[in-house]
């Protein structure tokens, strides 16, 4: 075990693989010779040379059709784009290409691709640089979606994602970067997908999350178990496949939710977890499911505007208290 | 001056150009009447007049160089070495088709010809056809990536990021365009400010020429040069082929865009016939030889037309699979 930023993690993940098989590849904007807008892929291009580690043009559509490429032709390619925003201009090959290609040719070829892209709200960047769009590629069958809390989890994760046959998302928290944690050292540390994991046991309420939210729900579960309040928070840690057997069993157990997302409320995965909920559970809720979400704006500039729009640990608390003082 | 036939390539290559261009015409034809009778449905785009343009380039690329195509590539598939009773059971949706009947007509696949798909959204090859040609240069592979598409998808951003891409990274990616003149019904230079598509590469630095693609003869020269220029120097080209289309953009278009008189005239361009008065002329064959080999593509597109029939829907359990490949399946090519 060593104790390192979520950064370094993602950094180590990508050099073992890289290490371990001479297929991996990676491009994306200003990942080699720059090393990263995040510096995510430091020191890549020293170790691993051009022909693996590569700038490219900003054409974000063609940075993920040249992956889909590379992957039928047998490389195995992670292909950053430097934020989750500009996977928007990617979503013709994301969506009509990468996620149909095996089905709509029967089956005949895989993608064994890995997209990085870091997203998420809290820096100041405003509206066009602060979203969470997981909702995005969840709705849509064909890749596995993946989207770690904690510096362990990126590794483990990534590690699963590279090695792989299918495409992966693989969303990064701008803002859980520089956060710390112990990382496992060996060098087949992989962590399966569809495995929601229980970061903290309680017997009162279950809190699921992913990603920041999960480091926040923690947050607000400490300081609810000063109060007598003991959460059980369940890291969903990919939202495809989700575990829906891990929270449905959860909430069996405590018979309350709080479901906190960072993206949008309307339409937002915390709709259809809370779904999940009501047609897994029903008869063991003891107060409705609540939804703690992104504000349904754009995200303005202003710091003490951009708090409204994303959830907050004392967004947490304050759901958690009333729906443990709630009763059907 | 036209070279002569036999200074191009031996009788029996020149006979498989005339074989494969009238398969394709012939099976065109069946699909359009299969489709009348409801068994196929769907989107149908037919590629009749346009023959001497698959046949030709695929006839100058190597086996294992990777071709990728738009929607309207059954001609395409076929020419490659698709068998035709199993794209047709793909257009019927038939689980004996070439993709187990869930692609349908316009995503044709199979990676063993190295044909790498028929894709629908207009221009989504550029990109995919760059990586493939990417893949075969980091792994040392003696293959280039031709990547056919048509007028209407040189105004999309993928055409012009896959150019200039191709550029930077010197990927060995031939570009064929099939002008045919119109997307759906917009004339080409309705819709490019400079509808002499070969000229645009100039802004990428690739070197491009016009072809006629009435000409089976003139495509499979150029491509052949073309082909070995990209492979020798790793570099991309463009090809414009000038084309036409006979038939409605799909089976939906009545196609009254376009004037009869125009249609006449380019149908006297007919590649089929102007090949088969070469091929007489030059005494490769006589017309009892060229009528002998049109029966037997008949047959071929009969038969193929009874075996989609007679196949079996795919299962239902078919649904929900190739979604997603298991941890431990691998496909055998990769």
């Amino acid at each position: 075990m060593a104790i390192m930023t979520y950064r370094d993690a993602i950094n180590l993940a990508l050099r073992e693989e890289m290490r371990r098989d001479p297929s991996v590849v990676i491009w994306g904007e200003d990942v080699a010779l720059y090393e990263g807008s995040f510096k995510v892929t430091r020191g890549l291009l020293t170790e691993f040379g051009e022909e693996r580690v590569k700038d490219t043009p900003i054409s974000e559509n063609t940075i993920i059709g040249v992956a889909i490429g590379a992957a039928m032709g047998g490389l195995r390619p992670i292909a950053e784009l430097m934020t989750v925003n500009f996977a928007l201009l990617a979503m013709d090959q994301i969506i009509n290409h990468m996620t149909k290609i095996r089905y709509m040719f029967g089956g005949q070829v895989n993608l064994p691709m890995v997209i990085r892209a870091p997203g998420g709200g809290g820096s100041q960047l405003a509206a066009q640089h602060s979203q969470s769009l997981e909702t995005y590629f969840m709705h849509a069958p064909g890749m596995h979606l993946v989207v770690p809390a904690t510096p362990a989890d990126a590794k483990g994760l990534l590690k699963s994602a590279i090695r792989d046959n299918n495409p992966v998302m693989f969303l990064e928290h701008e803002l859980l970067y520089n956060s710390k944690g112990e990382v496992p050292d060996a060098p087949d540390f992989l962590l399966p997908f569809g495995s929601a994991e229980v970061k903290k046991e309680g017997k009162d309420i279950t809190i699921v999350a992913y990603s920041r939210m999960t480091i926040l729900a923690l947050a607000a579960a400490e300081e609810l178990e000063k109060e007598g309040i003991f959460c059980e928070v369940v890291d969903l840690r990919t939202l495809a496949p989700l575990d829906t057997a891990a929270f449905v069993g959860s909430v069996k157990k405590t018979g309350r939710a709080v479901v906190v997302e960072e993206c949008w409320r309307t339409c937002g995965l915390g709709a259809e977890i809370t779904s999940r909920i009501y047609e897994g559970c029903f008869e063991s809720l003891l107060a409705p499911v609540r939804r703690v979400s992104g504000l349904d704006v754009p995200m303005p500039y202003s710091r003490k505007l951009e708090k409204l729009c994303i959830p907050q640990v004392e967004d947490i608390v304050i759901a958690v208290k009333e729906v443990t003082a709630q009763k059907y | 001056m036209e070279a002569k036939l036999r200074a191009v390539m031996p009788d029996r290559d020149l006979l498989q150009l005339y074989e494969q261009m009238v398969l394709c015409r012939e099976f065109e034809d069946s699909c359009a009447e299969q489709y009348t009778k409801g068994h196929i449905t769907g989107f149908l785009h037919l590629y009749s007049g346009q023959e001497a343009v698959a046949v030709g380039a695929t006839h100058a690329l190597h086996r294992d160089d990777y071709i990728l195509s738009a929607y309207r590539e059954h001609a395409q598939a076929i020419v490659r070495g698709a068998e035709p009773r199993r794209v047709m059971a793909e257009l019927f949706g038939k689980g004996t088709g070439i993709c187990k009947g869930k692609g349908g007509s316009m995503h044709l696949f199979d990676p063993a010809l190295s044909f790498m798909g028929g894709y629908a959204i207009v221009g989504g090859q550029f990109p995919i056809a760059c990586g493939l040609a990417f893949a075969a240069k980091f792994r040392n592979e003696n293959r280039i990536a031709a990547c056919f598409f048509g007028d209407g998808a040189v105004n999309q951003g993928n055409f012009h990021e896959g150019l200039n891409w191709a550029r930077v990274w010197e990927l060995p990616v031939l570009f064929v365009c099939e002008n045919n003149f119109y997307g759906i019904g917009t004339e080409v230079h309705r819709s490019s400010a400079l509808a002499s598509i070969h000229k645009r590469t100039c802004g990428y630095d690739i070197p491009s020429e016009k072809v006629d693609g009435m000409d089976v003869i003139a495509v499979y020269q150029a491509v052949k040069h073309a082909a070995e220029w990209v492979r020798e120097n790793s570099r991309p080209y463009l090809i414009e082929a000038i084309t036409y289309r006979f038939r409605g953009h799909s089976m939906a278009d009545p196609g009254k865009y376009r004037a009869v008189a125009e249609v006449e005239l380019w149908k006297a361009r007919d590649p089929i016939l102007t090949f088969t008065k070469r091929l007489i002329e030059e005494e490769v064959a006589d017309e009892d030889q060229l009528e002998c080999l049109k029966a037997k593509a008949r047959v071929i597109v009969k038969e193929a037309v009874e075996f989609a029939e007679q196949s079996p829907w795919p299962d239902d359990s078919e649904v929900t699979a190739d979604i997603f490949v298991g941890e431990q399946e691998v496909c055998p090519w990769q």
